[in-house]
């Protein structure tokens, strides 16, 4: 486990490596332009250029340029985002704590849609296998069909013109000024995007747990346990529930990683300043440093993501083991 | 005879199919008497799990129509209700299953899922119960039985998987033990060991076993009685030096010679000819006549019926008693 954690570890970082990589090349050396010319503002003196050049550090030599954002993306204190290089090109706020902001309203919209979608999700795959082939079941099903058809920003904007501009049951979208994150929740402000992004999510869930459930019931050990004498209940919800709810483990660790890095589609409908908002922005002004630094964190999340979600797996299914 | 321990009578168990009816079972009798080892020989489709699944309450009624009795120690087990059929399920009647691969559940410890049981149906702590489990796989000659308590399936050979399936199965000391293809799963090795294990616990543990095959060559040493099903109804029935030294009944005698022997220079088996019938649309008659060598007329409209030939020895075939001792001592012994 020990030295499996550690090869893990070191590709992540390889990964990351090439990913930085990769952003630094498409957005400073490729033909977008010159970045000294879109720093520079319109029809620029050559000595400006020049100027702009050596401010921002565009006249060194590639490797010194790459590592200098580079280095701002080692997770440590005097490292991470330093505010000398991380800087928004379009409004010299430091990124760090534009992200440090950003990452609260992601963060909030995940949770909240996460803990929906489980509890709406597992509950209904459970039933409609149990009930199968009944009203309830083809309900479910139902759901499920719609549910991952909708795209999250028609869902989005229907709720939105029902629930706020009909009924006036829902606040209006967009985030107060100097509100927090704690009280745009508690305004219900989140309630909607809470919903798209579960609706959407859960169906998903819903099918897979069904699917799981029927295979696990049809399991020979299933029929073991109800030949030892075991109630239905216990042979439902321990034997069966337990091996039909363990691979939803991995789905769930990557939805949740991809949420984090950005909802972008459900943030800019709902207008939540979350990360993925706050990326749109930066690649529209052709923004470097805030990209960079979101494109870094949303791969890192995946990355870690995906090592969590494999020491659970092996947590909960004995017979996975790593070496 | 004493009395009988099960009483199956007439049991049909019908599948509503999409295509039409399965008949998986039709009506077949038979009883167990305490301490008795019964085989049920048949190939697969003959319905011989099905019998036994539907007396173990594991087929419902949902999924089929089922009729006929099957009484044990005097109380219908067809018509009890759910729970109290739970109760006796693992606890007075229990089960072996054929592939102890998938049989245990991957995800809990061994000894974890023998005590389960034990807790299902007796009133003791989690550790008495952990310690009597220990002391099964014990008795089933697990080596360290408490070490290998604490581990999962996955870490036990097939062999032992099918060890500690058979200590759950003794663990509530049950008046009836039903083996479906117990050794089926297994390398020839562990199938002596696993069936002189089973033998063995049966005497310890005074308990009637079912042992369901379709290997007639596997159960020969430790059954009483054989029971040769064919589509769905028993064809032969007899003690086991009736259905191995004088079977009557073309089908038993196909299936004894498409056994390999060790003792002879066979140069090939003889295996039936004809593939097992279709359960939905089964054949007027004796439903083995389209394969069977000897067939005239009478075969193929009349269902023979389960009559006695000698004593305890039954058969359900139109030939008559003149014909099967010609042909078993011409052609089918002569060829042994």
């Amino acid at each position: 486990m020990g030295r499996y954690m550690i090869r893990r570890t070191l590709f992540g970082v390889l990964v990351l490596f090439v990913i930085s990589m990769m952003t630094f090349l498409i957005f400073m050396k490729l033909p977008a332009g010159d970045p000294a010319r879109r720093l520079a503002g319109r029809q620029p003196t050559p000595e400006t250029l020049e100027q702009v050049r050596i401010n921002y550090g565009l006249d060194q030599p590639f490797f010194t340029q790459y590592w200098r954002f580079a280095k701002g993306l080692i997770p440590l204190p005097g490292f991470w985002l330093d505010e000398k290089v991380y800087y928004s090109w379009v409004n010299r706020l430091p990124v760090k704590a534009e992200i440090a902001d950003a990452i609260k309203y992601t963060g909030m919209l995940t949770a909240g849609a996460v803990v929906l979608w489980l509890l709406i999700g597992i509950p209904i795959g459970i039933l409609s296998a149990l009930k199968r082939r009944t009203w309830a079941d083809r309900a479910s099903m139902t759901f499920a069909l719609f549910g991952v058809s909708f795209p999250t920003f028609w869902l989005g904007y229907l709720l939105i013109y029902f629930f706020y501009y009909r009924l006036g049951w829902a606040p209006p979208t967009g985030v107060d000024h100097g509100e927090g994150v704690w009280q745009t929740a508690l305004d219900g402000k989140f309630i909607l995007a809470w919903i798209t992004l579960a609706v959407t999510s859960a169906a998903f869930y819903t099918r897979v747990v069904r699917g799981n459930m029927l295979e696990t019931l049809s399991e020979d050990y299933i029929r073991t346990a109800r030949a030892k004498g075991l109630t239905e209940r216990r042979v439902t919800y321990k034997h069966a529930l337990r091996a039909s709810v363990t691979p939803v483990v991995t789905m769930l660790g990557l939805d949740v990683a991809g949420l984090l890095a950005g909802a972008v589609i459900t943030e800019q409908v709902f207008v939540l300043p979350g990360l993925g908002a706050y990326a749109i922005r930066a690649l529209e002004g052709q923004n470097f440093p805030p990209v960079m630094a979101v494109t870094l964190l949303a791969a890192l999340f995946i990355v870690v993501a995906n090592l969590i979600v494999d020491i659970i797996y092996a947590a909960l299914d004995p017979r996975v083991r790593y070496n | 005879m004493p009395e009988p321990l099960l009483e199956v009578k007439d049991l049909r168990v019908h599948f509503p199919t999409d295509d039409g009816l399965v008949k998986a079972v039709d009506g077949i009798t038979f009883s167990v008497a305490p301490g008795e080892t019964l085989g049920i020989v048949g190939e697969s489709g003959s319905g011989k799990s099905v019998s036994s699944l539907s007396i173990m309450g594991l087929i419902t009624r949902k999924q089929a129509e089922i009729s006929g009795q099957a009484l044990f120690r005097g109380q219908d087990l067809l018509q009890l209700p759910n729970e109290e059929m739970r109760e006796i399920r693992g606890a007075k009647i229990s089960m072996i299953f054929q592939d102890p691969m998938t049989s245990l559940h991957p995800y809990y410890k061994v000894g974890v899922q023998i005590a389960e049981a034990i807790r299902q149906h007796r009133d003791v702590s989690k550790k008495e119960a952990f310690d009597q489990a220990v002391d099964m796989l014990g008795k089933v000659n697990i080596p360290q039985p408490k070490d290998r308590a604490k581990q999962y399936p996955h870490e036990f050979s097939g062999g032992m998987r099918q060890r500690a399936m058979i200590a759950m199965a003794l663990s509530l000391n049950p008046d009836l033990v039903i083996a479906d293809e117990p050794t089926t799963a297994l390398d020839v090795t562990v199938q002596a060991q696993i069936l002189e294990l089973i033998d063995r616990l049966k005497s310890e543990f005074n308990a009637a076993v079912i042992i369901v095959t379709h290997d007639l060559g596997v159960v020969a040493e430790y059954c009483d009685n054989i029971q040769v099903m064919y589509a769905g109804r028993i064809v032969e029935f007899g003690r086991t030096d009736d259905i191995y030294y004088r079977p009557t009944h073309p089908y038993t005698w196909g299936l004894l010679q498409s056994i390999p022997r060790m003792d002879e220079l066979t140069e090939r088996l003889n295996p039936i000819t004809g593939r097992p019938p279709s359960l939905i649309n089964v054949p007027p008659g004796c439903a083995f006549n389209p394969r069977c060598p000897y067939t005239f007329d009478r075969c193929r409209t009349d269902l023979p019926e389960l009559i006695p030939v000698d004593g305890y020895h039954a058969d359900a075939c139109h030939l008559a008693k003149a014909d099967k001792d010609r042909i078993l001592a011409e052609e089918v012994l002569a060829r042994r």
